[in-house]
Formats: C-alpha cells, structure tokens, sequence
C-alpha cells in the first residue's frame, strides 16, 4: 500500500524581483509504500526540495494532491496529524535545534503534541538511544559536532514516532565522519525500526545505499528505480548533468574504452571485485 | 575570544541546589536581592554572606566558574567602592586636593556595597549556574501566568527567551566567524577614534544580520515540522512541582530572613 502518494503535482514560487510566477514542479506523480527507503536526486532546482516539503504539509501544492496514508495534506483538519506521522530534517543543524539542552529540544515534538510528561521522558530517552546520543542528553547542543548536532535532530523528530522522515541533504553541511554517522543512523532508523526513509541528497554514494532511487530533473521525474538500474543509464543521467557514484563511473569509462568488464557496479568494493577478476584473468 | 561569557550559562549537575524548584530559586533570588539592602549592619549583612556561601559550597558548581562571573562585573564593584569612600560622616582619615576627605563612614560604606554586589552577583550566578535556561523561562512562564489576564503573551514572552538562549553561542560564533572573514579581505577593526572603530562595525553588523534571519526562517520551518502551534495544547516534559525540600529552602530562608531582621533591629546600624 502506498504510504505518501503525490498524484500530478503542480507548484509554482513567486519570484521576488518579478513577482512572476515560475513553475518549480510540472505534474509530479510518485509513490512511496510504507518500510521504503528512497533517495531522491536531482541538481539544484530540480525542484526536489519542493518536492520534499509537500510530503508533510509544509507546502500545498497548486495543482494536483499529496495523500499521506490516505489523508489530503489540503485537509487542515489533520495537518497536526502528517507533521507527526512525517517528519522534516534540514540541512542546517543549527538552525533546526530549539532548546539549549540535548533532552529538552528532542521533547520539543512531543510536547507540541500534548503527550503526557512521564511517556514523553520515555521516548526521549528512547529516541536519544535510538541515534546513539543518549550519553550526550545533558549538553548544550552548540557544543557537539555537526554530525552530532543532526542525530540530535533526527532524535527529534523519533520522539514524535513518526512513520516516515523525510531529510533534506541532512549530510550537505557536514565533514566526511559527520556523514557517515547520519548515513549509519538513518539505514539502521529503517532497517530496526521500519521507518520510511526518503533521504534528498546530492551524493550519489550515498544514494547507492538507499532501495530506490528517484530522479528528478527540472520538476519532473526522470527516472526511478534500484540504484543498479538508475544508475546502469550512465548516458541519460550526464545528459542532464548529474552524476554517477564514483566506481559507476570508474567502471563505465573502462568498458566505453573496450575493456570486457560487468554491466553496473555500485559501491567501491564491488569494483575492486571487477578490477581483480579482470586482471587475475589468464590471458 | 567572544565566547568567554561566563555570566549566564548552565553548568549541569545534581546537587540539592540543582534539583530545587526553579520557581522556588527565582523567588528566593528576589527575596535575597531585598534583604541584602534591608541587612543595615555588619551582623545582619554576615548572615547573608554566610548564607551565599553556604549556597556555594552546596551548589557542586567549581568555584572558578563564580570567579569568572565575578571578574566581569570586577570594575563596576571597584568603581562603586571608590565612590562610596568619599561619602559618609566620620572621622576623617584622608583628605585629597583640600577637598575630598575619605572617612571612617566612607570606608564602611564601601566595603558594605562590595560585599553588597558581590553577594548578589555570586547569588544570581547560583541561579544561572543551576537552572537550565529551559527551566529557567519555564518558571518565569509559570510565575507570569497571572498576567495572562492582562492579555501578555506569556507562553510567546517564554519560546523567545528561550530561543535567545540558544542562539547566544550560535550567534557568537558566527560573529568570530565574520570578524576573521572581514580581517582576511583586510578590514580594520583596531585602529581608529571611536567613530572609525563604529563605522567598522558595519560589515560585521550587517552579514550578521542577514545570516540571522535566514536562521529565524529555517528555524520557525523546523518548529512548524515538529508541530508548534503555540502554547495551546502544549505539555512539558519537566513538569514543575514543588517537593519537600523546596518547602525546606522556604522556610530556612525565611527563618534566615527573620533572623536578618532581628540584627538589624537589635545590633546598631553600620550606616550612617
């Protein structure tokens, strides 16, 4: 069953200057079932953003609808209701932490919803388990690194118990580590807890560790499937200047330059693979 | 460098100080700012100090930390003291250009008011020091809640406040930030009389500013994601309620009060 279903979105920005209408996404219909894990891609004004923010009622669009587990995000009556079942995280972790203490910001969720005081202690503490920050509850969040500082976010956003999570290139502002945990965090988030990821990014290595992925291109989708199958389409997404994980690339040039090599390749251990087995060949 | 403030900031911890009701430490923070003005001799003034003290030790916060708050006021006390030695009757002691005289009054004035603010910095620092500035506008939220009938947005007054606390250091930061990227493209902010040091001000000033409200934009998108709809409906996690020992702090404290009264009432007054 389809758990967020946007269904011919149309949206339109005012531009500032002009006080022109443009038109950010041209008819956008996609699916996401419950327990999914989805990358969505796409290069600046892709209109991915956009996108990402009709999911929980941040922005209604113009044209077409967004059902989140049957409900319209147009119905104000149970906006409350989306906001909880799906949660946002941006990609500033600064900006998005409200109180000065670690435990007292991820009860700013559940407080807002009016859980009783002693069930919500229970899932901060759980939510704070949950993104490996528990030993950290009692620090000022300024003072944590900026991986840490998006885990105490993402924290946030489990102690409203949310089916799905949608973060918005939760990874740009941060340094290599700092990646890698949220990356860890979000793929375990799924995996233990059966969350519905759908993780907008500009890395395609981090793409490639998602079950799906979709593509978007000047407001529209332009593809959308596994990783292996986005991505054997090497041509279709230079075209439209986006990227392919490095090893993809690595892989496709060798094979464009004669070299018998297999068709995709996704992560780094998987072209070593290929690499050895060419080059243990017997001649 | 800017990130040097010791005045205001939370030191965690689980002493008995810690764990009072925040109501309670702000009502006796007003009580103490009170008394310590009504404590007229040195008798009356002891208790007080013994009283902060006390309060020090118990509190498990390092005794640097109230060092460090006390520097920052270090010449507002000296300035007053200064002042107050040439006020006061008495003998004379000192006389400066014929016609300043520093005189036993005087002198006694002055140690009074250092022992005065000191006292009332290192109590106040206790406040800060032991309340999280959540609890801290929490128990402002819950003492103002009276006013709500004069129609003030307490619940709006309170997220402000503590939206302001957390984006001091933040803010601070980005200020370092500024000065450095400001300093690199060769701006001068040392040299100069006043105005050119103000007009340098600008290029730091206005970054800020700019930087500032894209952060209040992201933040209330943030707020809304996680559902704040103000403070209607709204639960808290630490929900304040007064234990027995707030009730104890009541009543030592008034019974120091009491005590505090009677010196000053019995002993003669220091003051002239």
């Amino acid at each position: 069953m389809d758990y967020i279903r946007a269904q011919d979105v149309t949206f339109s920005y005012e531009e500032m200057e002009t006080a022109k209408q443009r038109e950010v996404l041209h008819g956008v219909s996609l699916s996401i079932r419950r327990g999914e894990f989805v990358a969505l891609l796409g290069h600046n004004g892709s209109g991915k953003s956009t996108m990402a923010k009709m999911f929980n009622a941040m922005l209604l669009p113009d044209g077409g609808k967004v059902f989140v587990d049957g409900m319209d995000t147009v119905d104000e009556s149970v906006l409350y209701e989306i906001r909880r079942r799906v949660g946002l995280v941006l990609q500033n972790p600064d900006n998005q932490l409200v109180a000065s203490i670690v435990e007292e910001d991820v009860a700013f969720g559940p407080e807002n919803l009016g859980v009783p005081p002693a069930e919500i202690r229970q899932r901060v503490d759980d939510a704070l388990k949950a993104v490996d920050m528990y030993d950290f509850r009692l620090n000022a969040p300024y003072k944590l690194s900026g991986g840490q500082k998006q885990r105490i976010a993402i924290a946030g956003i489990i102690a409203m118990q949310p089916d799905c999570i949608v973060l918005d290139e939760p990874t740009a502002m941060l340094d290599p580590r700092g990646r890698g945990e949220v990356m860890d965090t979000i793929r375990r988030l799924n995996r233990e807890k059966g969350i519905t990821i759908v993780l907008i990014t500009h890395y395609m290595d981090e793409a490639v560790q998602a079950g799906r992925v979709v593509v978007m291109d000047n407001g529209e989708i332009l593809t959308d499937g596994t990783p292996r199958e986005v991505f054997a389409h090497v041509e279709l997404l230079k075209q439209h200047q986006l990227d392919v994980p490095q090893s993809t690339e690595l892989i496709y040039r060798l094979k464009a330059g004669g070299i018998p090599l297999p068709d995709c390749v996704l992560t780094p251990e998987e072209c070593v693979a290929a690499l050895e087995r060419l080059l243990r060949r017997p001649e | 460098m800017v990130r040097d403030i010791a005045l205001g900031q939370y030191f965690p911890g689980k002493s008995i100080i810690h764990r009072l009701d925040p109501r309670v430490k702000i009502a006796l923070t007003f009580v103490y700012i009170v008394f310590i003005f009504i404590a007229s001799n040195f008798q009356s003034l002891g208790i007080m100090v013994a009283l902060v003290f006390g309060i020090l030790l118990f509190s498990g916060v390092p005794l640097k930390l109230y060092f460090k708050s006390l520097k920052a006021i270090l010449f507002v006390v000296i300035f007053t003291s200064v002042l107050n030695l040439f006020y006061g009757g008495g003998t004379t002691l000192v006389r400066l250009f014929g016609f300043m005289e520093i005189t036993t009054g005087g002198v006694i004035n002055a140690v009074f008011i250092t022992i005065r603010i000191v006292s009332l910095i290192l109590f106040s620092s206790v406040l800060t020091f032991t309340t999280s500035p959540t609890e801290l506008t929490d128990a402002l939220e819950r003492l103002m809640k009276p006013l709500k009938v004069l129609h003030v947005k307490v619940h709006e007054i309170a997220m402000m406040m503590t939206i302001a606390l957390r984006f001091v250091p933040t803010l601070l930061e980005e200020t370092d930030k500024i000065m450095s990227a400001q300093k690199a493209r060769g701006a001068d902010m040392e040299s100069g009389g006043f105005m050119q040091r103000v007009k340098a001000l600008i290029p730091i000033l206005i970054p800020l500013f700019v930087s500032s409200f894209r952060r209040a934009y992201d933040l209330a998108m943030a707020m809304e994601c996680r559902c704040y709809h103000g403070g209607e409906g709204r639960t808290k996690m630490k929900v304040l309620h007064a234990a027995p020992r707030d009730a104890a702090a009541l009543a030592f404290t008034g019974f120091l009060c009491a005590a505090v009264v009677f010196c000053a009432v019995w002993f003669p007054p220091a003051l002239s």
